[in-house]
């Protein structure tokens, strides 16, 4: 048991698939508008995921090699196409809000990578909780970067929501960060703020007198290739 | 000691050009604009001037103090990008705009990409694209004696006539520092006297971009039309000022006249078939977007390499 647990804590935090694999940019760009679409693309990503990741363990024995790829898409595509259905059926706002991203979770790049890299090598239980633990961190990154958007481009919070609020009338909403040139800068300076919370917490690998200047260093050969301090991360 | 006995290493000839002393013959060259901006919209520009100034230089302060790097701000640079903003304003903006853009400009585009020189856009103009794409009504909101009007690319898109003597002297609406080209041709006069920039890309810019008027215009050569482009919107500050900035230009010469025709052909683009009236700022981040792969097809051979494959 303790494997799944370990499973959860590496999709949510160690390998993030949004602020470290860098893992399904396409949907985390277009559909974080807001924290409610965030959620619902993290969760509908999530459902497939865990789905997909428990069948394709179970067959990874019956999939042969050479096919497997084609094998995942039609797996992943059948789950989709239910998902899909679903929310058309039950949350035709969260439908219309995130439109063809929908049918585009097939060709995520989270579902095929752990397909591959986990489901098909490990046993149907674990990879479930791989699923669950890669979709958690996904839902989690996409629902923190649509709060961050609506905050600051709409003047939101949670709109869509029962908790719904608005920020008093003397906020003007600052346009961009709801178009899409503010999901680079929200999920860059949210990585940015991650990073620098890494750095601290393993201690300071920087280079003694290091002003951040690369152009005028003597040692920055030796710093990119990470000889001296590894690097950064 | 005596100095001439001192051993060092090469170079011993030095440039006595500074960072600072660019930066500051950049300022002094803004001055007549700056000057007119006030004069002509009042008080109030002035107050915007200083205050975006000051908070381009405080935010790099800030940041610089704060993360314990090198304290930059006495080189100028800072101010240059706010006063370069605060010119780019509408003269009736509530002053937090152009502040939350200096802090973006000089936050995001410049420290965060590693500070003076490594910028990879033009942070003042990168700053402006940030507020026009934001807060689109206010930044178009030309109000001059409590009229809003027109500017005049504005006339000219739909199709009427301007008052060229207006548009040189600077009598018309429109950012602070963009409407008197008289002004603005100045200031670009001493940056030239100075050799603080080269002729090489404001020139190939705005003859490319007059070219391309005049072939897809669809006035020919009419005078009121051509001259009006070309005095009118952000052309002048932006080729004299901003195109020329060296972080963010090319280093080689062809790469330059292929940057400034690139830059030329795009704000055609922009004025004629775009949305909005102006275009010379989305044109300049553009093309500084491509200097590096510009200077990449463009690096001169090292002698002796001629003829072969490199």
């Amino acid at each position: 048991m303790n494997k799944c647990v370990e499973r959860i804590y590496n999709g949510v935090v160690k390998e993030n698939p949004t602020f470290i694999l860098m893992l399904g940019m396409c949907p985390t760009l277009a559909v974080t508008t807001s924290a409610f679409n965030g959620l619902g693309m993290g969760l509908s990503t999530m459902v497939v995921l865990v789905a997909s990741n428990l069948l394709i363990s179970l067959l990874r024995k019956v999939i042969p090699d050479k096919v497997r790829i084609p094998a995942y898409i039609v797996v992943v595509a059948t789950l989709v196409t239910v998902v899909e259905l679903l929310i058309k059926a039950f949350i035709p706002s969260l439908y219309d809000a995130l439109g063809l991203y929908i049918p585009l979770i097939v060709v995520n790049c989270i579902i095929l990578g752990r397909a591959e890299a986990y489901a098909s090598k490990n046993p149907p239980l674990l990879s479930a909780m791989d699923g669950i633990g890669m979709g958690l961190g996904f839902s989690l990154a996409l629902t923190l970067i649509g709060f961050f958007r609506e905050l600051v481009g709409e003047g939101t919070i949670l709109s869509g929501t029962p908790l719904s609020m608005s920020l008093p009338e003397v906020y003007e909403p600052v346009t961009i960060f709801v178009l899409a040139p503010g999901a680079f800068l929200v999920l860059a300076l949210i990585i940015a703020a991650l990073n620098a919370l890494h750095i601290k917490n393993n201690g300071n690998q920087k280079v003694e007198g290091c002003d951040g200047n690369c152009c005028s260093c003597s040692s920055a050969r030796e710093c990119a290739s990470g000889k001296q301090n590894g690097g950064g991360r | 000691m005596n100095s001439m006995l001192n051993v060092s290493s090469s170079p011993h000839a030095r440039c006595k050009t500074t960072t600072r002393s660019i930066m500051y013959d950049v300022i002094i060259a803004l001055l007549p604009a700056t000057v007119f901006g006030v004069y002509r919209f009042g008080f109030y520009a002035l107050l915007m001037v200083l205050v975006t100034t000051l908070a381009a230089v405080l935010t790099e302060y800030v940041y610089e103090a704060g993360t314990k790097r090198r304290v930059t701000v006495m080189d100028g640079s800072a101010a240059v990008t706010g006063l370069l903003l605060a010119l780019n304003m509408p003269p009736s903006i509530p002053l937090w705009i152009p502040v939350l853009g200096s802090v973006f400009a000089i936050l995001v585009v410049k420290q965060l990409f590693g500070g003076l020189g490594q910028n990879f856009m033009n942070p003042a103009l990168a700053a402006r694209c940030f507020l026009l794409i934001s807060f689109t009504g206010r930044m178009n909101d030309f109000v001059v004696d409590g009229v809003s009007g027109a500017t005049p690319l504005a006339l000219l898109k739909g199709g009427e006539s301007v008052d060229l003597s207006a548009m040189l002297w600077g009598f018309t609406g429109g950012t602070i520092g963009e409407v008197s080209t008289l002004a603005i041709l100045l200031g670009a006069a001493y940056l030239l006297a100075r050799r603080v920039i080269s002729w090489l890309i404001p020139v190939t810019y705005l003859a490319s971009f007059m070219v391309c008027v005049v072939l897809f215009g669809g006035h020919g050569l009419e005078a009121n039309f051509l001259l009006g482009h070309l005095f009118g919107g952000g052309l002048m500050l932006g080729a004299w000022f901003m195109a020329s900035d060296y972080v963010t230009s090319p280093i080689t010469r062809n790469g330059k006249i292929l940057f400034g025709i690139l830059l030329g052909v795009l704000t055609c683009i922009f004025r004629l078939f775009g949305g909005s009236a102006g275009g010379v700022s989305y044109a300049i981040i553009l093309c500084n977007l491509l200097v590096p792969l510009i200077e990449k097809v463009t690096m001169p051979k090292a002698f002796g390499w001629e003829g072969k494959q490199s």
